[in-house]
């Protein structure tokens, strides 16, 4: 189980930290950062993302 | 900056800044922090406001107005449109600003207010002891530090962790947020005193694509869809709003692109704890209908100056205090309108194009200026029985108020 997120298409919006059940993901100034110990790879942030930069690979 | 202060507000948008305002004119040591280096970029927002709610907080200055607004079209699926005059577009139209140069003005009233600003500081976790919120942990070119506080505020915007440190669960569901793609565009022939919306499930699914402009030749071109209406094999906002674009304007430039999630919740159930109150869009009080939400993070930031100080003043920080200044307060104003606004999005979200349709035929001859609530009820009536049965709870509210007022 991983999560990546694509910096080059992320635009940076904190949609993905909003939706996060465990509060895994942190936007920083430009680029969000993941928690790999809180992810449950739920996917929910992929889900969401405006730009589609989120994988979750379960 | 130094270790303690009597109000820490974390991050530097309307809620914030206005709430570091009203703090520090009542003569409380406020520090302002924003973990951005630059305040109000990048925007995230599609920048239109009332004039009559803005005119509440500040005085307008011609500065960060970009467009003025005679009122705005809302376009069906089949394309029938309905006209509206700024008085009852939903409070959302009147001004287009320009928010990199309004959040910062705004914080520059914190800052002659006496409040302290600091930016590209960042908060990473709360001082918690005895079960109160008593400072943060923040982090300024790589340095930390412990600043110590009476009160917390958490202005934090939609990704806010400042509520979830405290043991408050913001968490968004897809149910709950409109997540959203924007272009400001060039070089278009765009009616510069008219905002347009246009709505359907095959243009935006659960939200709508609108257009405000910006002044001569530019406006801003976005999409907000339902978290719920997404999945990881469906077109992304962005792909929809490029297919918007190329159709009905291939000769646009793209001269910004930007993304943002709009937290259409209604009002959730704890919005401050012992030492800690949330405000704006990490408190998700932007309005569920129309995505707005700069005016009542700024309701919520006078509210919680004023409520921080009447806290302090009275030597109690604690919940039960705070209930009684702060969230009971934005509860019975901003609370019941945007949980009247989640009603209205509840029935919405699910309407068919051929029921939108259906709607809009019924409405677009109605004067909208001079519209009466019955010649609504009546057009509604018409158009859609079941819609006006699952929307009878705000009628109901609405005459209340026609009783109230009349007495």
């Amino acid at each position: 189980m991983s999560i990546k997120i694509n910096r080059y298409k992320c635009g940076y919006c904190g949609a993905c930290v909003g939706v996060c059940p465990k509060g895994a993901l942190e936007l920083v100034e430009t680029w969000v950062e993941i928690d790999e110990i809180t992810c449950i790879a739920c996917g929910v942030c992929d889900r969401i993302c405006p730009v589609g930069a989120i994988e979750v690979i379960k | 900056m130094k270790g303690s202060y009597d109000v820490l507000v974390i991050g530097a948008g309307p809620a914030g800044s206005i709430a570091a305002k009203t703090a520090a004119e009542k003569g409380l040591d406020v520090l302002l922090i924003e973990k951005r280096q630059e305040i109000g970029d990048p925007v995230r927002c599609a920048e239109g406001v009332s004039k009559q709610y803005l005119k509440k907080h500040v005085e307008i200055d011609k500065k960060w107005i970009c467009a003025d607004l005679k009122g705005s079209r809302i376009y069906a699926p089949d394309g029938t449109k309905i006209e509206m005059a700024e008085e009852i577009a939903g409070g959302e139209v009147g001004y287009v600003l320009e928010r990199k140069i309004f959040d910062r003005a705004l914080a520059e009233k914190a800052a002659k207010a006496g409040a302290e600003v600091r930016v590209k500081t960042r908060a990473t976790g709360l001082i918690i002891e005895d079960d109160f919120v008593k400072g943060a942990r923040l982090v300024h070119l790589g340095k930390e530090s412990d600043v110590r506080a009476r009160i917390v505020i958490g202005a934090d915007g939609v990704e806010s962790k400042v509520g979830r440190w405290a043991g408050i669960d913001t968490s968004l569901k897809p149910v709950d947020i409109e997540t959203c793609a924007q272009y400001m565009v060039a070089g278009v022939d765009i009616n510069q005193e008219y905002c347009e919306f246009y709505i359907g499930n095959d243009i935006a699914p659960g939200g709508y694509i609108w257009i405000f402009p910006k002044g001569e030749g530019k406006a801003n071109i976005g999409i907000g869809i339902l978290g719920s209406k997404m999945g990881k094999f469906k077109p992304r906002p962005v792909d929809y709003l490029n297919t918007f674009l190329e159709k009905k304007f291939p000769n646009a430039r793209i001269v910004e692109m930007i993304f943002g999630g709009v937290p259409v919740s209604g009002s959730i159930p704890k919005t401050s704890t012992n030492g800690l109150m949330l405000i704006g869009d990490a408190a998700r009080q932007s309005d569920p209908v129309t995505g707005g939400g700069i005016l009542n993070a700024m309701d919520a930031g006078k509210l919680a100056g004023e409520a921080a100080f009447a806290a302090i003043s009275a030597g109690d920080v604690s919940l039960g205090k705070l209930e009684e200044v702060y969230e009971k307060q934005w509860r019975a104003t901003t609370g019941h309108a945007i949980d009247l606004s989640l009603i209205v999005k509840n029935c919405f979200v699910d309407l068919s194009d051929e029921d939108l349709n259906s709607l809009a035929h019924s409405l677009k001859d109605v004067k909208f200026e001079r519209m009466r609530l019955l010649d609504l009820l009546h057009a509604l009536f018409k158009a859609n029985k079941k819609l006006l049965w699952d929307l009878r709870v705000l009628f109901k509210d609405v005459a209340k108020e026609v009783v109230k007022n009349k007495l």
